[in-house]
């Protein structure tokens, strides 16, 4: 009996081993796995058990968190949702995050490798932190202005610093509350859906989500390019271009908005926006170096993220005379967006240099000290720091006597261009009017702002209607960031 | 103690070749304190981990365990000093961790505490422990109630036919507000009169009968009562639905044939019907078949877009806790929902003790029965033997299928866990089972004691 006994004995010990080595399985081998389930609330509710931490415009929050003793507990809340929306997009416990809120989730969660005490400590407790903070390079003043003056509007604004990158100001109207979409009850799904049934689409981020036809503010590029290839030596020289203009190899005939556009000079055709004359320089440079031009600019990038991702802006490769007739003039299938129009004014300011854009000055731990800082980020040459010299005082002329007068700031030196786009069947559309330029106060040495503003709604009939329109919106962009001090972002 | 032996020592001194072994009651005091301690600390923890306070009842909490533990103790050092001191120490301590688990999932459900029930069922555990040390001078009393175990075991098994069933299983009967699973108690007494019958038809079950090839089969005088009450108790069962007690029955009837009889055949016999029976029950109950069915595919319910059942809820919980866990009072094993405090006790504790708590906890178990085995290999009568291998193997059967359950091991058959579940028949059962062992360890030790060395 003793054996048996110790076979029975046997037999249990052999079950506790069985115990042992499935829980093994399951606690050490799959959790990872059972973890990462999508069915497994565990994330969640870890994700939303301590306050998130806060996105700072000019040293203060613009997001908060509330508590809401619900499962879920803490809930995402936006001081002034609407205006900021562009920027920190929303977090929702039912819909995720975007824009920033999105793109800094891993610090504003806790979940960022950097912000545990230790390395690898993370991944031994599964423990997470509290959230860190973003803190944005916006200009607060910048931000309202162009809010302002896009009110009521469809449009979007896109200012950065020409001589850093930081992006001043990025506004989209009509914008939304993101506050109503961070719960996860029915209220939350009701703002959900209103918003997305909603026909001006609110949520769409116009500044850099959204690519319109540039229309004649791509004749600021068209410009570089010929000025770069040496096609025009002189901007006073008149130059051989017939009014209308026929495309090459067809039959349809280019006219102008503006008078006196036949055999007009490179700074004439520039100040009155003479589609003539930059539709057949553009086919004089050629396709090659149009492309090498707009694609240094920035044009046909689709990586572009400051941080989040901003749309691609393209200007089309493979063109027939004709075709790159109508691109040259920001017609046909080129197409930007308003950040990518405030890159070419930027350049254009900043000696022919384009700093890259970006949004995050730098994000920080709980307490305040630095979890990351944005290095200078790699400057890209555009066109020769001579042609960005003749360029600029294109722009400033177009300011003093031409389209953009309504831009004009006294006390400051002042660049810019309009534009008007057609679009739709046939050109049916409402066409698009533009304005993009940059300022540089009597007192700075270089333009401190670059802002391009798009509004979809232009009504009026189109001579001038940009300038009419885009340009004052612009002016109180630029005049917001010449009246502060020298901006220390975030402090 | 040593006092005492130390004047009877000098008094009369006992004969150099006599041998007094060492009683360990010290070493049990010591062990249960110890295990009062660590249940008052994880009391303490919930509390601190979800209100950031000391809980108000912990005072009381530990002095009332504290109070039921010592009772049972003097007990055992009045009427059962030899016992082994391991087994009263670990039922205080697994007693006070489901009570302090079942503590932490009554804060997450505040509409359906079941903490202060558990502990008076568990105070009249202790008691009904104690009255069994103190009037059960010797187990083999218990031989003479052979057929009285076996009638009211089949009495306790059939009763909840009568009562209405709950959540698809009629085990449970309803007396004056107190849900009774009867069943729980049928397991000790058919244990006893399996073990009881065992050892006074061993001989006859293992040498004479028929020989078939090469088994050798018993003569149906003797083997026809014993299959008889198997196959009620089993056929009770399936009518109840209660397949985790039935599967716990089959396998202690097969555990104490073997050791009874030494017949490799009769595992041979009990494996083939047990995958027979499972065959076909598996086949015929859709009860049965959707559990096997989510014990194959636990998250095909998430795949059909119908969320997380139980038990990959469940798994979830087990996987969340890792090796360390997320700390006593930090989980959420209470997203499991239904059940929660009982059949899934253990995720529980896998979730906020983790890989570390749980083989803790499964080694208490494989302790608990170890003891159990010792006892039995120690005694020299068969009933005492076969009485100690039979509650060992229930607990052991017992904690695998339901442990084995919960972390996906094999199909989920509702049980409890012993000790820790919410369940007042339950804990009452387990505490009568380590009552018994410690009255049959208390013999098994006592034999040798006094014993002249060599």
């Amino acid at each position: 009996m003793t054996r048996h006994i110790r076979h029975a004995g046997f037999f249990c010990a052999l079950l506790l081993v069985a115990l042992l080595l499935n829980a093994a399985r399951v606690q050490v081998v799959q959790a990872p796995a059972y973890d990462r389930n999508p069915a497994n609330r565990r994330a969640d509710i870890g994700r939303y058990q301590q306050p998130r931490g806060d996105i700072l415009v000019g040293g203060l929050p613009v997001t908060g968190s509330k508590d809401t003793g619900e499962h879920l507990r803490y809930e995402r809340t936006y001081t002034n949702g609407p205006l900021y929306a562009p920027v920190t997009g929303f977090a929702s416990q039912l819909y995720g995050t975007t824009l920033l809120e999105n793109a800094e989730d891993d610090v504003l969660s806790g979940t960022h490798p950097m912000l545990a005490p230790f390395p690898l400590w993370n991944d031994f407790t599964r423990a997470r932190h509290r959230g860190g903070d973003v803190v944005t390079t916006l200009h607060p003043a910048a931000q309202r202005a162009a809010y302002r003056g896009l009110s009521g509007r469809k449009g979007a604004v896109a200012a950065m610093d020409p001589s850093t990158g930081r992006i001043l100001a990025l506004v989209s109207a009509p914008s939304y509350d993101p506050q109503p979409l961070s719960g996860n009850g029915a209220a939350a799904s009701r703002a959900w859906a209103r918003l997305n049934a909603d026909r001006d689409r609110p949520m769409l981020n116009r500044a850099v989500r959204q690519t319109y036809p540039p229309g004649s503010t791509f004749k600021i590029v068209t410009a570089a390019a010929a000025l770069d290839a040496g096609l025009v030596r002189n901007l006073g020289r008149p130059t051989d271009s017939p009014d209308p203009y026929t495309l090459p190899g067809t039959r349809t005939r280019l006219v102008n908005e503006s008078k006196g556009c036949a055999d007009a000079s490179v700074r004439e055709a520039f100040t009155f926006s003479c589609n003539t004359v930059f539709a057949k320089l553009g086919v004089e440079v050629g396709a090659a170096n149009m492309r090498k031009t707009a694609h240094a600019f920035g044009f046909g990038d689709g990586e572009l993220r400051i941080p989040f991702s901003v749309a691609r802006s393209t200007f089309d490769a493979s063109l027939d005379p004709a075709q790159l007739a109508l691109s040259s003039i920001g017609q046909y299938n080129t197409r930007a967006t308003p950040l990518q129009m405030a890159m070419v004014a930027a350049a254009v300011a900043n000696g022919g240099q384009l700093r890259e854009p970006y949004l995050v000055e730098r994000t920080t731990r709980p307490g305040g000290s630095a979890l990351a800082t944005a290095g200078p980020r790699p400057a890209r040459q555009t066109m020769s720091p001579s042609t960005a010299v003749r360029l600029r005082a294109l722009m400033r002329d177009a300011v003093r006597n031409g389209t953009g007068r309504r831009a004009a700031i006294p006390g400051a030196e002042v660049g810019g261009k309009t534009g008007t786009a057609q679009h739709g069947l046939g050109n049916s559309g409402t066409p698009y009017a533009w304005f993009v330029s940059w300022a540089r106060g009597d007192h700075d040495l270089a333009p401190r702002v670059a802002v391009a503003v798009v509004l979809e709604d232009a009504r009026a009939d189109r001579g001038g209607i940009s300038g009419r329109a885009a340009a004052p919106i612009a002016r109180e962009v630029m005049r917001a960031v010449l009246n502060s001090r020298e901006q220390q972002p975030g402090s | 103690m040593s006092k005492a032996g130390i004047t009877v020592a000098t008094a009369d001194p006992p004969a150099p070749a006599v041998r007094h072994l060492p009683r360990r009651r010290g070493v049990e005091l010591a062990l249960i304190v110890l295990a009062v301690l660590l249940s008052v600390y994880g009391y303490c923890a919930v509390g601190l981990a979800q209100h950031g306070t000391l809980p108000p009842g912990a005072v009381g909490y530990g002095a009332g365990l504290c109070v039921l533990a010592l009772l049972a103790h003097v007990a055992v050092r009045l009427r059962a000093p030899y016992a082994d001191p391991l087994l009263l120490p670990i039922g205080v301590l697994l007693n006070g961790l489901g009570l302090v688990l079942i503590y932490r999932l009554d804060l997450e459900t505040p509409g359906d505490r079941a903490a202060p029930a558990q502990l008076v069922w568990s105070t009249l555990g202790v008691a009904l422990f104690i009255l069994v040390v103190l009037l059960l001078r010797d187990h083999r009393v218990l031989q003479r109630y052979t057929y009285v175990c076996v009638v009211t075991a089949l009495v306790l098994l059939t009763l909840p036919i009568l009562f209405p069933a709950v959540n698809g299983a009629r085990i449970w009967i309803r007396v004056a507000g107190f849900s009774i699973q009867p069943g729980e108690f049928a397991k000790v007494l058919l244990a006893v009169f399996f073990a009881a019958y065992l050892a006074a038809n061993r001989n006859a079950l293992a040498y004479t009968g028929r020989r078939v090839w090469k088994l050798q089969l018993p003569t149906g005088r003797v083997l026809g009562p014993i299959v008889a009450v198997w196959l009620v108790s089993v056929g009770v069962l399936i009518l109840e639905r209660d397949l985790g007690t039935s599967l716990l029955f089959f396998g202690l009837f097969v555990v104490l044939l073997y050791v009874a009889t030494g017949r490799t055949g009769w595992i041979a016999v009990g494996l083939s019907l047990a995958a027979l029976g499972a065959a076909a029950v598996g086949r015929l109950e859709p009860h049965v078949h959707s559990r096997i069915e989510t014990w194959l595919h636990p998250f095909a319910s998430i795949e059909a877009g119908e969320g997380a059942n139980q038990l990959a809820q469940s798994l979830f919980a087990f996987a969340e806790g890792g090796v360390l866990g997320t700390g006593l009072g930090l989980g959420h094993s209470v997203l499991i929902g239904f059940a929660v405090k009982s059949d899934f006790i253990l995720a529980t504790a896998g979730e906020e003790l983790g890989f570390a708590g749980l083989s803790a906890i499964f080694l208490l178990y494989g302790l608990l029965v170890e003891r159990g085995y010792r006892a039995g290999l120690a005694l020299r009568e068969p009933f005492g033997r076969l009485l100690a291998i039979g509650l060992a193997s229930l607990v052991a059967l017992q904690v695998f299928v339901i442990a084995g359950g919960v972390t996906g091991l094999i199909p989920l058959t509702g049980m409890a866990m012993p000790f820790l579940a919410q369940g007042g028949s339950s804990v009452v059962t387990n505490w009568a089972i380590v009552a018994l062992l410690v009255r049959v360890s208390d013999s098994a030790r006592r034999q040798y004691d006094g014993q002249a060395t060599r």
